[in-house]
């Protein structure tokens, strides 16, 4: 009965927040309201009994969304909303298949045989995830530790403002960098 | 509390995440969506493991799996509109389509 009240406490948040990410004028409050979104959804996680993922999942969208309300006023034409304008094209489109999508999920996820539960959940989920990702499931943790790092380097990649090549010449071999601001050890 | 309810939650969160994804010209709005969307799948990872396979961690797996596809989306999101930004002063998709050369 309580987990009830709180799954609907929850779910009902989640996606009204999750519509009015885009119902918003102000940046922030879009933000603010995928905050929400995404902090019901931690607490679902939490509900289902995975503790330490959904502490996870709080804590990484609560920094997530942080730095996001960040790039949102750095970027964005409109950051307080002070200005209404509507940046979205083929409204009526989109709609159409979204609907079309979620009538098919829901389809699928009414008819569909769900299989009964099988077996009971360990003692302690996070030991039982810990293990997995260690043993059988290592190919995938590492494929994930790979991916991150990729991001590391890519992200840096694209964010710098001028890189070798622009410092060195297109083929590197420039014997001093070509900087606006030369310095450094008689450079 | 059933499976089919945290179902149709998941459902409704990536629904309304593919509507923002499909509809807003922003990029950073856009990458809002893509996370509104990756919630859900979260959300249904987390019901499947609970309501089917609780002894196996596969189904925990999966969500260690979206959330740190979340993580890799935003960080290449942000450096891509960074470097769109620098280099052509633009945030939303339509314009960074109609300046291509």
């Amino acid at each position: 009965m309580l987990d009830d009240v709180i799954f609907w406490g929850l779910a009902l948040p989640a996606v009204a927040a999750g519509v009015m990410v885009f119902r918003f004028d102000s940046m922030a409050r879009a933000t603010y309201a995928l905050l929400t979104s995404l902090l019901c959804v931690g607490g679902e996680v939490l509900l289902l009994g995975l503790d330490y993922l959904g502490v996870v999942i709080v804590l990484m969208m609560t920094i997530e969304m942080a730095i996001m309300a960040v790039f949102m006023v750095m970027y964005m034409m409109n950051p307080a909303g002070l200005m209404p304008m509507t940046m979205v094209h083929n409204k009526k489109g989109a709609a159409a298949i979204c609907a079309a999508v979620f009538a098919v999920l829901v389809a699928g996820i009414l008819l569909a045989p769900w299989p009964s539960r099988r077996g009971r959940p360990p003692a302690d989920p996070t030991m039982d995830l810990g293990l997995s990702l260690m043993g059988p499931q290592m190919l995938t943790m590492m494929t994930l530790g790979l991916a991150l790092f990729a991001t590391i380097v890519a992200t840096v990649v694209l964010a710098t403002r001028r890189g070798r090549y622009d410092r060195f010449g297109d083929d590197l071999k420039a014997r001093t960098a070509d900087d606006a601001v030369r310095g450094g050890m008689g450079r | 509390m059933s499976l089919e309810l945290f179902l149709l939650l998941a459902a409704a969160l990536f629904s309304v995440g593919l509507f923002g994804a499909l509809t807003q010209q922003s990029i950073v709005m856009l990458m809002m969506g893509l996370e509104l969307m990756l919630g859900g799948v979260i959300v249904g990872a987390a019901a499947v493991w609970h309501y089917i396979t609780p002894a196996a961690a596969d189904g925990q797996v999966l969500v260690v799996l979206a959330v740190t596809v979340m993580a890799v989306e935003m960080a290449i999101g942000f450096a891509v509109v960074t470097a769109l930004f620098r280099a052509r002063e633009v945030d939303m998709t339509d314009m960074a389509a109609e300046l291509k050369e």
